[in-house]
C-alpha cells in the first residue's frame, strides 16, 4: 500500500482518541476491534452503572475502591495504548517485513486454534467482570434484608441466579466470588510458579551437592500429601484469603521446580550458556537472563493448567468449609451452601459450579492451546 | 532390581521421618487448645480442675512439646497411633472401620477409569482427526474439568431427587438389616452407583486423554511404519505392536493412583456421607483430633512414597530398555 493511499495523519490520530478507530482506520482490523470493544464494554460499564461507580469511587472499603480506580485506569490505559500503536505503525509507516520472532510464529499459530482464542477470551471478560465485580453487582452481597419474603427466590430479571437462604442476590454474589476465587488462582499461581522456576534453575545450574539437598527437599515436598497438608493447614490456622493463597501456592511448585530443572539440565549444556559463562558473565545473570527465559514455555503452559487447578483445590476447600468462610462469597462455599439447598432450590449450587466449570475449562484449552503453539519441536516446521 | 528397591525403601525411613516431624510440629503449634475438643469449655468450667488436669495427663498434654514428639514417634515406630479424642478410642480401631468404605469406591473407580479410559483413549488415538476423535477429545476435556463435587451434586439433583433413581447419600438403606443376603448385596451396589461414576468419570476422562497422546506418539514411531510397511493388520499394529509401549506410561499413572486409593476421595466422600478416611480426615481436621488427624496424614504420606515406588518399579518391569541399576545422578 502506498502512503499517499492513506487517511491523513491527522484523521488518523483524531480517530484513536476513541480507542481502537485509528487501528480500523489503518487497517488492523482485528487490533481495532478489540481495543474497541474493550473500550466500549468499559465505558458501557461506567455509563449504565455511574450511581454504583460513584459509590465504589468514595467507598472507604478497599474492594470498591479498587474497582472503580481500575477501571478508570483501564480505560485511560486503552487510550494511550491504543494512541502510542497507531504512532508506531505510521512510523515504521506499514512496514512490517522485518520477519518473524519465535513468539509471532507463536502467535499465529495459537490464533489458529479457535477453541483456545475463545477460551482466552473467556478468561479475559471473566478477569475483567471480577475486577468490576462490586460495581457490576445489582445488590450487596452479604446485606441480610428480609429473608421471609426473598428467601431462595427462583431466578428472573432480578434476581437473574436466585436468591438464597437468607434473600442474598446471589448473581451479586457470583460476582463478588469471582474476584475472591479468580484472584486466588492467579496469585496461588504466581507463588508456585516462581518459587518453582528459580528453585529448579538454580538445582539445576549448580548440579552437585546442592543439586542433591534442593531435590532431596522437593521429594519430602512432594510425598508430603498436599490436600491433607492444605487441609491440616487451614483447618488449623483460622484461614482467610491470603493465607489460603500462600497455603496453595507454597504446596504446589514442586512440579514446575522438576521440569525446569530438567530444562536447564539441557540448556546449560548448550553454546550459548558456554559463551554467557566464557565472558564471565555472573550466575545470577546468566540464570536470569539467559537460561529462565529460555525454559519459559512450558512454565507458561502449565501454569495456565494450574490456575484452573488452583480455582478448583478453593472450591474445594471451601466446599469443605476450611477455605472461604461465609459470609465472605467464593464459588466453593456457595456450591457448599447449596447443598443444604439442593432439594428446595437447585439454583444455588447450580450457578456458581457453572462457572467453576466454564473457567476450568478455559484454562485447560488455554494451556492446550499454548502447549501446541510452543512446541518447539514443531514451532519451526510450519512457518519457516 | 531387588537391591533397587531396598534402597528406595530405606531413603524412604529419612523422608518419612521428616514428613512426620513437620506434620506434628504443625499440628502441635497450631493456635487452639486440643482440650477444647474433648470437653466443650462450658461443660469444663464446671468440672473439677483435677480431673481435667488428669485427663490431659492420661494423654500427655501436659508435657513439653518436645516430649510429646519423643514419645508420639516411638508409639508410631511400634505402631500405636494413639486414641482419638473424639472416638475415644484407639486411631487404629477407627481408621480400620473406615478404610474398607474407600476401598470399595475407589478400587470400583480405578476399574471404571482403567475400563472407559483406556478404551476410549485408543479409539479416538485410532480415528484421529475424525469427528468421533474430536468428539471423544472435547468431551473429555469438558469432563475432566468438572470439579468432582459439584458434578456429584448436580447427579444427585437429577437423578435422586427429581428421577429417585438413586439415594442421596449413605452406604446401604434404613431397612438394610431386613433385607434378604441378595437384597443386601443389591442395596450396596445401589448406593454404591453414583459415586463410583462420579470418581471414576472424571479420572477416565484423564486417562482418555494421556492414553490418546501416547498412543498416537508411538504410531508415529520408527518400528510401528515397519510393520506397517511388511503388511500387517492395522489391528495387529495398534493392538499388539504399538499399544504395549503406550501402555506403559499409564502403568505409572496408575502407580502413583496408589495414594487416592485411600484419601482421593475427600469431596466425594463428603458429599454422599460416606464413612471412608476422607471423611475421617476432614472430621478430624475440623475437630481438632490430633491423634487421627496425624495418623491419616502419615498414612497418606507413607502411600505416596510407596506409590512413587510402585509406579518405577512397574516401569522398570514393563520396559526392559528401563534401567536402576546404573542410577542418574539425580
Amino acid at each position: 500500500m502506498k502512503s499517499n493511499d492513506r487517511p491523513s495523519k491527522r484523521l488518523l490520530l483524531a480517530g484513536s482518541l476513541i480507542p481502537g478507530v485509528g487501528h480500523l482506520l489503518l487497517g488492523k482490523r482485528r487490533q481495532g476491534v478489540h481495543l474497541l470493544a474493550l473500550a466500549l464494554g468499559l465505558a458501557l460499564v461506567l455509563v449504565l452503572r455511574w450511581d454504583a461507580f460513584g459509590e465504589a469511587f468514595s467507598s472507604p472499603r478497599l474492594a470498591p475502591w479498587l474497582s472503580a480506580r481500575f477501571l478508570l485506569t483501564a480505560l485511560a490505559a486503552t487510550a494511550v495504548f491504543s494512541l502510542y500503536d497507531v504512532r508506531r505503525s505510521l512510523a515504521l509507516d506499514g512496514d512490517d517485513s522485518t520477519g518473524r520472532s519465535p513468539f509471532q510464529i507463536a502467535k499465529r499459530r495459537f490464533a489458529a486454534n479457535q477453541l483456545a482464542v475463545i477460551a482466552l477470551y473467556v478468561i479475559v471478560i471473566m478477569y475483567l467482570i471480577a475486577a468490576l465485580a462490586p460495581i457490576l453487582a445489582p445488590f450487596d452481597p452479604t446485606a441480610i434484608e428480609n429473608p421471609t419474603e426473598t428467601q431462595y427466590l427462583a431466578p428472573s430479571w432480578q434476581h437473574l441466579f436466585g436468591t438464597d437462604e437468607f434473600g442474598r442476590d446471589l448473581f451479586s454474589r457470583a460476582l463478588y466470588g469471582a474476584s475472591v476465587s479468580l484472584s486466588i488462582g492467579l496469585l496461588a499461581v504466581l507463588i508456585a510458579v516462581t518459587i518453582g522456576t528459580v528453585y529448579g534453575a538454580v538445582a539445576g545450574y549448580f548440579g552437585g551437592l546442592i543439586d542433591n539437598v534442593l531435590m532431596r527437599i522437593v521429594d519430602v515436598v512432594i510425598a508430603f500429601p498436599t490436600f491433607f497438608l492444605m487441609l491440616m493447614l487451614v483447618g488449623i490456622f483460622e484461614a482467610n484469603i491470603v493465607f489460603l493463597i500462600l497455603i496453595l501456592g507454597l504446596t504446589s511448585w514442586t512440579g514446575t521446580a522438576r521440569f525446569i530443572r530438567g530444562e536447564v539440565l539441557s540448556l546449560k549444556e548448550r553454546e550459548f550458556i558456554e559463551g554467557a559463562r566464557s565472558i564471565g558473565l555472573p550466575h545470577r545473570l546468566i540464570i536470569f537472563r539467559h537460561i529462565i527465559p529460555n525454559a519459559m514455555a512450558p512454565v507458561l503452559v502449565s501454569a495456565a493448567l494450574m490456575v484452573g487447578g488452583m480455582v478448583a483445590a478453593e472450591a474445594g476447600l471451601s466446599f469443605l468449609g476450611i477455605g472461604i468462610r461465609p459470609p465472605t462469597p467464593s464459588w466453593g462455599n456457595m456450591i457448599s451452601q447449596g447443598q443444604d439447598a439442593l432439594l428446595v432450590a437447585w439454583w444455588v449450587a447450580f450457578f456458581p459450579g457453572t462457572l467453576l466449570v466454564i473457567t476450568i475449562l478455559s484454562f485447560n484449552l488455554l494451556s492446550d492451546g499454548l502447549r501446541d503453539a510452543l512446541d518447539p519441536k514443531t514451532l519451526m516446521r510450519k512457518y519457516v | 532390581m531387588s537391591l533397587y528397591i531396598l534402597k528406595r525403601l530405606l531413603l524412604a525411613i529419612p523422608l518419612l521421618l521428616g514428613i512426620a516431624t513437620i506434620t506434628f510440629f504443625i499440628v502441635h503449634l497450631a493456635p487452639g487448645d486440643p482440650m477444647d475438643m474433648y470437653l466443650e469449655p462450658r461443660f469444663r468450667r464446671q468440672m473439677d480442675p483435677e480431673v481435667i488436669e488428669l485427663i490431659r495427663e492420661k494423654y500427655g498434654l501436659d508435657q513439653p512439646v518436645h516430649v510429646q514428639y519423643v514419645k508420639w514417634l516411638g508409639n508410631l515406630a511400634t505402631g500405636d497411633l494413639g486414641e482419638s479424642f473424639r472416638y475415644r478410642r484407639p486411631v487404629a480401631d477407627v481408621i480400620a472401620e473406615r478404610i474398607p468404605y474407600t476401598l470399595q469406591l475407589s478400587i470400583l473407580a480405578l476399574l471404571f477409569d482403567a475400563l472407559f479410559g483406556i478404551a476410549l483413549g485408543i479409539f479416538s488415538a485410532v480415528k484421529q482427526y475424525t469427528r468421533w476423535d474430536k468428539i471423544v477429545t472435547l468431551g473429555s476435556l469438558i469432563i475432566y474439568s468438572i470439579p468432582g463435587f459439584w458434578l456429584a451434586l448436580m447427579l444427585v439433583l437429577v437423578f435422586s431427587v427429581n428421577l429417585g433413581w438413586f439415594p442421596t447419600s449413605q452406604t446401604r438403606s434404613l431397612d438394610y438389616e431386613l433385607l434378604s443376603w441378595s437384597g443386601k448385596v443389591l442395596d450396596r451396589i445401589w448406593h454404591l452407583v453414583l459415586p463410583v461414576f462420579v470418581l471414576g468419570v472424571a479420572s477416565a476422562a484423564g486417562t482418555a486423554r494421556y492414553m490418546r497422546n501416547r498412543l498416537l506418539e508411538v504410531l508415529s514411531e520408527d518400528y510401528v511404519l515397519a510393520a506397517r510397511a511388511r503388511g500387517l493388520k492395522e489391528r495387529t499394529v495398534v493392538f499388539k505392536h504399538a499399544l504395549r509401549n503406550a501402555l506403559i506410561p499409564i502403568l505409572t499413572i496408575y502407580g502413583l493412583a496408589l495414594p487416592f486409593l485411600l484419601g482421593g476421595a475427600v469431596l466425594i466422600e463428603k458429599v454422599f456421607a460416606w464413612p471412608g478416611m476422607g471423611l475421617l480426615a476432614v472430621e478430624a481436621v475440623s475437630g481438632r483430633d490430633y491423634p487421627v488427624i496425624l495418623a491419616t496424614s502419615m498414612i497418606a504420606a507413607v502411600l505416596v512414597v510407596l506409590g512413587n515406588l510402585l509406579a518405577d518399579v512397574t516401569y522398570a518391569i514393563a520396559d526392559p530398555r528401563v534401567s536402576y541399576e546404573k542410577q542418574r545422578p539425580a
